[in-house]
């Protein structure tokens, strides 16, 4: 072709994958590739995120696609299962595999599976330092050789060996290459010979796959391989599966397994040397836990580590949310000049300026929290917070995994729900899903500060952590409850790997931070832009009339009676908590619009509608039912439009019924 | 040497995995994540209640409590 491309526009022919266990500095060498040209989307029809980027090598354009952090191939997790379909439809020319040099037992696990589907592959032996300082030394070219593929030593923070590992994975590109065979003893291997030849039998199916591969993978029982084959092979598959467990006692499955560790016990036999054995070996890491995870320091470090977390987000962040709300203030007016026609001017500074820019506002303080939160788990302290607090989530049925979720709702109930992803379990993660909204988030506290300031004054600070502990004890009963109700009896096993103690980089942070303020932005810019718009519509429609008389005001005067046993059966407050739905803060800024008073007299204006004990029954209301717009999308991101409604109706139920125990019970007490 | 669930260990014991019990889910998971027969691990943190933690070659993984007593093992010696 003679026509010149820039390199960008260019596709790319070349594709390279990034495998490897979690935690062992894939996302690092991602980023040192691919730089800032990466691309974040979702794998089709599941929640796994899927990265992507390109770099340029000898003028060509390569394709990097980023898979999620596993430890095997097998069907356990959504991430294995992705990457597995991925590995198998052959779009990537080879695989670079990355493995942590100081656990090379753990890692050439999956190495060896991709190897025995016949990838190419090309290894980074990655934080070769890291393992020297613990007294662990790989020797590189024997383990080539052993595995047959180049093995390029890496440090990924300090980007050594990116170049040599390129080059490698470029000339392995498209090779062919055998598949490696593991022996797995007389008894596996008697019976692997005979489906092996059933299979070549079948030359539609060793088209695709190799047919040892697919012998080995139908033995184990995986799902993939036994939607590939007939019922001749399966007959064969059952047969022998009872041979094996006759002559040899024991299950294929774990004969197969325990023969590819065998393999690679050798394998790091022969190429590892280290000071100490691995259970005489006490690491740095290993003192630090013993500090960090003890029965009666762990829990006073844990709570020091989150009120960090909250000052650092809180002191940081407040100030930088008054300069965003400036700047909406002035674009507002900005738009409000500019617009002459009077219905425009209002959708665009009232609607839009006004909605998107309520719910940006919150855009500070979620950079901080991630900022945090990004920190703690590139160190390695998250997994040790999950174990401190497993003890306490077993009562709700969940482990202490669920735990960082519900933390992150204490800041922001979106991300905190986007962050259930890292549940492995379908029922874990859907219990925390829906309690998370019940975590007090920051845009509920705007609503506690006017109520509590208005009729409570001596108690403030009591009565508003009163508020965020009657969230955290609802969603202690709810999640009690779904346990009970929805997922009897399942439980997945809790095992989770802590990772060694690592100091974070600047800028593998910074990314990790970004990506996840990035999906929130996202969301304001579409989900919430449809409700502000919607929520405009119903109360200006009829236009021009005060909100009472619009759709919205008629609305709130319908639900009226509904409140009224809550004990704030007035239309303002209904139409208040309908605008809470869009954010919860909103609910200060409307009874500011309806009460006519904005928000300066509203401490004043409240006091002739509320009693204490009324205003405690609306702030509980405003704390527990329907989550805002962000949340819902976000659940529905998750999961699906049921949950999603679900999701909505058992909140509102709840805030409802917990109001109206509030207002009634406090009045047979004499409160009211 | 007697073969007990890993739940039963002492921090600073190091013993061998000799079985899993339980479901093929369960079991699936935890051989692939290396408690194969034959496995070496050391208890480092075993508290009346929550995770226990265990070292497996050189990494170190934290498993419920439910789990570890599926884990059947036979301790090697004491250190």
């Amino acid at each position: 072709m003679a026509k010149p491309a820039s390199v960008i526009e260019m596709a790319a022919r070349k594709v390279v994958a990034l495998a490897g266990n979690p935690n062992v500095g894939k996302t690092c060498i991602f980023n040192n590739l691919t730089g800032a040209r990466q691309h974040v989307g979702n794998w089709p029809g599941v929640t796994v995120e899927k990265k992507e980027g390109y770099f340029v090598y000898n003028g060509e354009k390569v394709r990097v696609v980023d898979l999620p952090g596993i430890y095997s191939l097998g069907a356990y997790s959504e991430d294995e299962v992705v990457a597995r379909n991925y590995l198998l439809s052959g779009d990537a020319g080879v695989v670079i595999n990355i493995i942590d040099a100081s656990n090379l037992e753990r890692n050439l696990y999956l190495t060896v599976q991709m190897l025995e589907m016949g990838t190419n592959v090309v290894a980074a032996l990655n934080m070769v330092d890291e393992a020297e300082v613990r007294g662990i030394k790989v020797n590189t070219d024997k383990l080539a050789r052993i595995l047959g593929i180049p093995v390029v030593p890496t440090v990924a923070p300090k980007k050594r060996g990116m170049a040599e590992l390129v080059a490698a994975a470029m000339q392995e590109t498209m090779k062919s290459r055998e598949p490696l065979k593991i022996l797995y003893g007389k008894e596996v291997e008697e019976e692997l010979a005979k489906l092996e030849a059933l299979i070549d039998k079948h030359p539609m199916l060793t088209a695709k796959l190799s047919s040892r591969w697919l012998a080995v993978k139908l033995l184990e029982g995986d799902d993939y391989a036994l939607r590939q084959v007939g019922k001749d092979i399966l007959q064969q598959r059952e047969e022998s599966i009872r041979r094996i467990e006759e002559n040899s006692g024991q299950d294929a499955e774990s004969l197969i397994v325990e023969g590819r560790y065998g393999f690679i016990a050798g394998i790091v036999e022969e190429t590892v040397t280290r000071r100490k054995t691995p259970e005489e070996r006490l690491t740095l890491s290993d003192k630090i836990d013993k500090i960090v995870t003890h029965r009666v320091l762990g829990i006073p470090i844990f709570l020091a580590a989150m009120w960090a977390v909250f000052q650092f987000t809180f002191t940081l962040g407040d100030p930088l949310i008054g300069y965003v709300e400036t700047f909406f203030e002035w674009l507002g007016g900005l738009a409000g000049a500019w617009i002459t026609n009077e219905v425009l001017a209002s959708l665009v500074v009232d609607g839009i300026i006004g909605g998107v820019g309520s719910v940006l506002v919150f855009i500070p303080p979620i950079f901080l929290l991630f900022l945090a939160i990004s920190f703690l788990e590139d160190s390695g302290y998250m997994a040790r917070a999950a174990y401190v607090t497993d003890r306490f989530m077993h009562t709700l049925g969940l482990h202490g995994k669920s735990f960082i979720p519900l933390l992150i709702g204490f800041g922001c109930n979106v991300p905190a729900v986007m962050a259930t992803r890292t549940l492995e379990n379908k029922r874990d993660r859907i219990i925390t899903l829906l309690i998370t909204p019940f975590m007090s988030c920051a845009a509920r506290l705007p609503v506690y500060v006017l109520f509590v300031g208005a009729f409570f004054a001596q108690r403030e600070g009591l009565v508003i952590f009163s508020l965020y502990l009657l969230g955290i004890v609802i969603a202690i009963l709810m999640g009690m409850l779904f346990k009970t109700l929805f997922f009897k009896g399942e439980q997945a096993p809790f095992v989770m790997e802590l990772p060694p103690y690592r100091m974070p980089t600047l800028k593998g942070t910074l990314i990790h931070m970004w990506e996840r303020g990035y999906s929130f932005i996202r969301k304001a810019g579409t989900i919430i832009f449809g409700v502000v718009v919607l929520i405009w519509l119903l109360s200006n429609i009829p236009f021009g009339v005060p909100v009472e008389q619009s759709l919205i005001g008629r609305l709130g005067q319908l639900m009226t009676p509904i409140f009224a046993p809550c004990g704030f059966g007035t239309w303002e407050a209904a139409v208040a908590l309908s605008f809470g739905i869009l954010a919860k803060e909103a609910v200060v800024g409307t009874l500011g619009v309806v009460y006519g008073v904005g928000e300066e007299g509203l401490a004043t204006a409240i006091t002739q509608y509320f009693t204490p004990l009324s205003a405690y029954a609306f702030m509980a209301m405003t704390l527990l039912y329907i989550p805002c717009v962000a949340v819902i999308g976000a659940i529905k991101r998750e999961t699906n439009w049921k949950w999603a409604g679900f999701a909505v109706g058992y909140t509102l139920a709840i805030g409802w019924i917990v109001a109206f125990l509030i207002y009634q019970g406090g009045k047979l007490l004499g409160l009211g | 040497m007697a073969v007990l669930p890993l739940g039963f260990l002492a921090p600073g014991r190091v013993a061998t995995v000799k079985d899993i019990i339980g479901g093929r889910n369960l079991r699936c998971r935890l051989t692939e994540l290396g408690f194969v027969a034959g496995a070496k691990v050391r208890v480092f943190q075993n508290q009346p209640c929550g995770p226990v933690i265990v070292s497996l070659g050189d990494g170190r993984v934290a498993i419920g409590r439910g789990t570890a007593q599926k884990i059947m093992v036979e301790e090697l010696s004491a250190s």
